[in-house]
């Protein structure tokens, strides 16, 4: 299983030593398909490792520097877009911490621009945005009405000219979770960078990244959001996590994420949260399930966190009302 | 995967993985004299499988996938397998190719230096490139020009020549000892058979060369000729390169650098023999 050769690899470098052609073959195809290759190409700079591994890993730090540069650029799009409606925007996950200079963002491959802002505040960003060249990607308006009525952030709004997508989030769980962690808090206890725009306190950033990948989504892509948490971890510690994670209703989240990290990665986390859980297994058992060609194995566990995924997004009979209307509309869950 | 190959095709090593032996039987038999991926390590993995188990036999039918992958790429019938196998490294490389500026341009050398040509689906590139290589050019690729960005030399891409409708028969008459893929009627891309590059293509593919020349060919008008300005050359190549943006400033110095130091040119041709022609002088007045 290549998923766990590459977590071996990204907690002990040094292991890739005793890595043969396929192994290392392996390792680059689970990284790519993982979107972690350019971590795992800062994770392993320097070390000794054949010739054709070292020039893709070099490709993949290039990459990675390229899409950190496009990243702050949306990030500053948005800011120059948003100036004159005064409230302030918070930066989310990939761009957050290359806007930071955080661990966490080094060689990280960051895909839409996430921001987060007040609720009060949406229909100005929302129009300020239209006015300065995004456009819907939805025009379903199925689709339109359940991100406006059910979840935590607009319809994905995407530039017509740098074809770059933007989430505006206005809190960082869906709507219809049972869970419902303090927006305002989140965006009150942000801090301003230089350029002005915002991101999470240290605490809060680590429980939004434990509130992404536990408690939102199917895991999918889930060792690269571990890897953040890990990192985020590593650089701002523990004192506080775990008030300020039971203040957002988030305690067992981010207590599952720190000790699949501890799991995973060899994080530090303090004595008392190693508390083993026996839904961990199943949890770990999905984040790793990748083999040496950089396919998705363990189809079984996969179907059954998108089922989990959906159940946490909303009750019961909203979901199949839900299931009912897309499948209506010709789309299936594919593999 | 069941099955798997491994070749080298110039810089770039690739990994095949099939759910199926034909495809990987074919490639093979054709890219026999190519090596395999430096340290055994390849570049980029290509993954040709069934979308459910029992499409592996009943009705089979080919999705292509790999490192990299596009979400609604169409599968193949089986019997165009080699052809997904092709279109999947031909995928890698469009999406993911860092190291060198990537151009969508068939290259042919001479005496250390390369034409490129390059134009829209349809405007002879293969055709040329294969018709040069048949009059004792090197070929250096009918489907993609690398230009490294730190010497601003093109590298050679020599995969499977792609000759479509046409120019099948045109090969098979100019190259009657050539070594041709099967042949493969109704695919998306109209009637296809690959032809193998001469040996002396796969035996030199480590060896760059200078750009010497652009051409931008377009068939079916009078034979016809117009030098193409830096600037206008600049932006039609920007257009004929899937990376260039991902290159960001490496891209815009390969690309200012190569418009501005090679001469090139617009022609129309009626027919290849008369393309070929019109190259042959077009190199001995520029190049």
């Amino acid at each position: 299983m290549s998923g766990t050769l590459l977590a071996r690899i990204m907690r002990d470098p040094s292991q890739v030593e005793a890595l043969d052609a396929d192994g290392w073959t392996g390792l680059i195809a689970a990284a790519r398909a993982e979107q972690m290759v350019g971590t795992l190409g800062h994770r392993l700079d320097g070390l000794p490792m054949p010739g054709a591994v070292s020039r893709i890993l070099a490709d993949a730090r290039a990459s990675a520097a390229q899409g950190r540069t496009a990243a702050l650029w949306e990030a500053e799009m948005a800011r120059r877009a948003l100036a004159k409606i005064g409230a302030p925007v918070v930066l989310l996950k990939g761009t957050a911490y290359v806007a930071a200079g955080l661990e966490a963002g080094r060689g990280r491959s960051i895909g839409d621009l996430d921001i987060l802002v007040p609720r009060d505040a949406i229909d100005g960003v929302e129009a300020a945005l239209l006015s300065a060249g995004w456009e819907w990607v939805k025009p379903d308006p199925y689709d339109d009405a359940y991100y406006r009525r059910w979840m935590h952030e607009l319809p994905p709004l995407i530039h017509r000219e740098r074809d770059r997508m933007i989430d505006v989030h206005h809190t960082v769980l869906p709507l219809t979770a049972p869970i419902t962690p303090d927006a305002a808090a989140l965006v009150g206890d942000s801090e301003a960078l230089p350029n002005g725009l915002r991101i999470l306190a240290p605490m809060d950033m680590i429980c939004h990244a434990a509130a992404h990948l536990i408690a939102d989504g199917d895991l999918a892509g889930g060792m690269r959001n571990l890897w953040d948490i890990h990192c985020l971890i590593g650089e701002f510690g523990t004192d506080g996590l775990e008030a300020r994670a039971a203040h957002h209703g988030l305690r067992a989240a981010v207590l599952r994420a720190a000790r699949l990290a501890v799991d995973v990665y060899g994080t530090e986390i303090p004595d008392a949260w190693h508390r083993r859980n026996v839904a961990d297994t199943l949890f770990k058992r999905r984040l790793l399930a990748r083999d040496g060609w950089g396919r998705k194995t363990r189809k079984l566990t996969e179907q059954g966190f998108y089922v989990r995924s959906h159940l946490l997004r909303m009750p019961p009979k909203m979901l199949a009302r839900h299931l009912w209307t897309k499948w209506r509309k010709g789309y299936r869950p594919v593999g | 995967m069941r099955h798997r190959f491994d070749v080298r095709i110039g810089p770039v090593g690739f990994r095949v993985g099939s759910d199926w032996r034909g495809p990987v039987a074919q490639l093979e038999t054709l890219y026999r004299d190519y090596p395999r991926p430096e340290d055994g390590i390849p570049d980029f993995t290509v993954r040709l499988f069934a979308a459910r188990p029992w499409r592996r036999v009943v009705r089979p039918s080919v999705m292509i996938s790999g490192d990299y992958t596009i979400p609604d790429a169409a599968p193949l019938p089986l019997r165009l397998g080699l052809l997904a196998a092709e279109m999947g490294m031909n995928l890698q490389m469009a999406l993911a190719q860092r190291r060198y500026l990537l151009l969508h341009a068939s290259a042919a050398e001479r005496d250390g230096r390369a034409v490129l040509m390059t134009g829209v689906s349809g405007a002879g590139k293969s055709t040329l490139a294969a018709l040069l290589m048949a009059r004792g050019w090197r070929l250096m690729g009918d489907e993609f020009a690398l230009i490294d960005p730190e010497t601003g030399l093109v590298h050679a891409f020599p995969r499977l020549i792609s000759l479509k409708n046409q120019a099948v028969a045109v090969m098979e008459h100019a190259l009657p000892d050539g070594r041709f893929g099967p042949p493969m009627p109704d695919t998306p891309k109209g009637d296809i058979r690959h032809l193998v590059p001469d040996a002396r293509a796969v035996e030199t593919m480590d060896r760059p060369a200078s750009p010497a020349l652009i051409l931008f060919p377009t068939f079916g008008h009078e034979a016809a000729e117009r030098p193409v300005l830096p600037s206008e050359s600049f932006v039609r190549l920007t257009q004929a390169s899937t990376n260039y943006l991902a290159l960001a400033e490496r891209g815009y110095d390969a690309l200012t650098r190569l418009v501005t130091t090679v001469p090139a040119r617009a022609i129309d041709y009626p027919d290849a023999q008369t393309a070929v022609a019109q190259v042959e002088t077009l190199w001995e007045q520029t190049a």
